[in-house]
């Protein structure tokens, strides 16, 4: 098991619930737009409460409402890749990488800066700001800048929809390599069916 | 030019203006933080209260002070007591009339640029490992600094114009409470002093102006930051 997520939560006039548990790899979470699929990482994430249920990773319980279990975010070693990449804006790309890595503990990181950088081509970036950035490379730079906080496992909402078809499928490869050699749990947030059949191992529909 | 009496005119001013926004900064900035961010019962009142010395006459406020801050008065007594801290008549007190008239302009100033800050960026830092405290330091602080100091500059201009509440609460003494405004007003009561008049309008024009644009020039940073809107 790797994620395990049961939750229920109120939202306005909607319901969002769910109910699945994955083993592993890549599950992307497919529905129409509106549905809530944000709102689950968002919950996964510790940046929304749910009403009721629980959610643990590789067995390590995050929330529990029955049991009053509530991490918050900077506890629950979540890397979460944003749609819009949200990169710090007045930190450079080298310090927005830095960003989690200098505030995870010794023995949780996984990754070093040298190796990130390698595996994301980022190298010449690393001394430019975020808003001289094109869309694929703010990507790539909050790829690294989750892994470098050494999470147990990856969000990843919409990370291709604001990217063209070149960029796209860069991003694709790297979301492979992080899927296969890293065997980081990845959920995985679209509406778009070439990726889930590109990408996906599992899919849940929302 | 300036005669040595002048220029200490000058640099008491200085010493209120700069004393007066040193000292309610912080103040300033925790009420911009209760009103952009918190969410409780009597926000409208606590933001009315804040606005109040914008719309009340500045005679009312330094009456109120007055009341407030006499030595046989509560907050005088408790404050002569345990601080040594003694307001009426005193450059202090001119300093706290500034800060009180100030306060509406520094704080809504500092708000608005808390609340420019995007959230998401803030989520963002939280799930990267920070916890509250170092969000607010590395990100909510670094992102909305221009618009606070935008907005120290603002009070600190407008605390070197501050005239009514100052007059009623501290008077116009010499050396001690006579700021710029007092002192020009002053020379306008005696004739055959309309030259002194000239040069202490001058550098209140001059002195008001430089901090107004420094203020501006502190706001549009903090509008276009280092891309701030061009998060991606």
């Amino acid at each position: 098991m790797s994620f395990e997520i049961s939750v229920g939560k109120r939202l306005g006039d909607s319901e969002i619930a769910v109910d699945f548990a994955t083993a592993g790899g890549l599950t992307a979470l497919f529905g129409p737009s509106g549905v809530g699929k944000t709102s689950v990482l968002n919950m996964v994430a510790g940046l929304m409460k749910p009403d009721k249920g629980r959610i643990a990773i590789d067995g390590h319980c995050l929330f529990d409402a029955a049991a009053g279990i509530d991490l918050p975010p900077e506890q629950r070693r979540i890397g979460y890749v944003f749609q819009d990449g949200r990169l710090f804006p007045h930190k450079r790309v080298r310090a927005n990488l830095l960003y989690g890595h200098a505030l995870a503990q010794e023995s949780d990181r996984w990754m070093s800066l040298d190796e990130a950088v390698a595996f994301l081509g980022i190298g010449p970036l690393l001394d430019r700001w975020p808003a001289t950035l094109s869309g694929g490379e703010a990507q790539r730079v909050a790829i690294g800048r989750a892994l470098l906080s050494g999470p147990r496992a990856l969000l990843m909402d919409e990370p291709l929809s604001s990217l063209d078809r070149a960029r796209r499928e860069e991003i694709m490869i790297v979301i492979e390599r992080i899927r296969d050699e890293m065997k980081l749990p990845i959920l995985y947030v679209t509406h778009d069916r070439d990726e889930i059949d590109r990408l996906a191992t599992e899919t849940v529909v929302v | 030019m300036l005669g040595a009496e002048e220029w200490d005119i000058v640099r008491l001013s200085l010493k209120v203006s700069l004393v007066a926004v040193g000292a309610s900064l912080p103040l300033a900035f925790a009420l911009a933080w209760l009103l952009a961010r918190g969410r409780f019962p009597g926000k409208v009142l606590l933001d009315g209260l804040v606005h109040l010395p914008l719309v009340l006459p500045p005679v009312v406020t330094g009456w109120l002070l007055l009341i407030a801050f006499a030595p046989n008065a509560p907050a005088g007594h408790f404050l002569a007591d345990w601080f040594g801290l003694v307001f009426m008549f005193r450059w202090t007190g001119a300093a706290l009339a500034a800060a009180i008239m100030a306060l509406p302009l520094m704080v809504r100033a500092m708000r608005l640029s808390i609340e420019s800050v995007d959230r998401r960026l803030e989520g963002a830092a939280r799930t990267l490992g920070a916890t509250r405290w170092q969000t607010f330091r590395s990100i909510t602080l670094p992102l909305s600094l221009p618009g606070v100091l935008a907005g120290a500059v603002l009070g600190f201009a407008r605390s070197i114009g501050e005239f009514g509440a100052t007059i009623t609460f501290v008077s116009n003494i010499p050396g001690e409470t006579r700021t710029l405004p007092i002192a020009i007003y002053s020379a306008l009561q005696i004739p055959g002093r309309e030259a002194e008049v000239t040069r202490l309008a001058i550098l209140s024009v001059l002195l008001s102006l430089a901090a107004l644009i420094l203020s501006e020039v502190l706001a549009r940073r903090s509008a276009a930051g280092k891309g701030a809107g061009h998060v991606l």
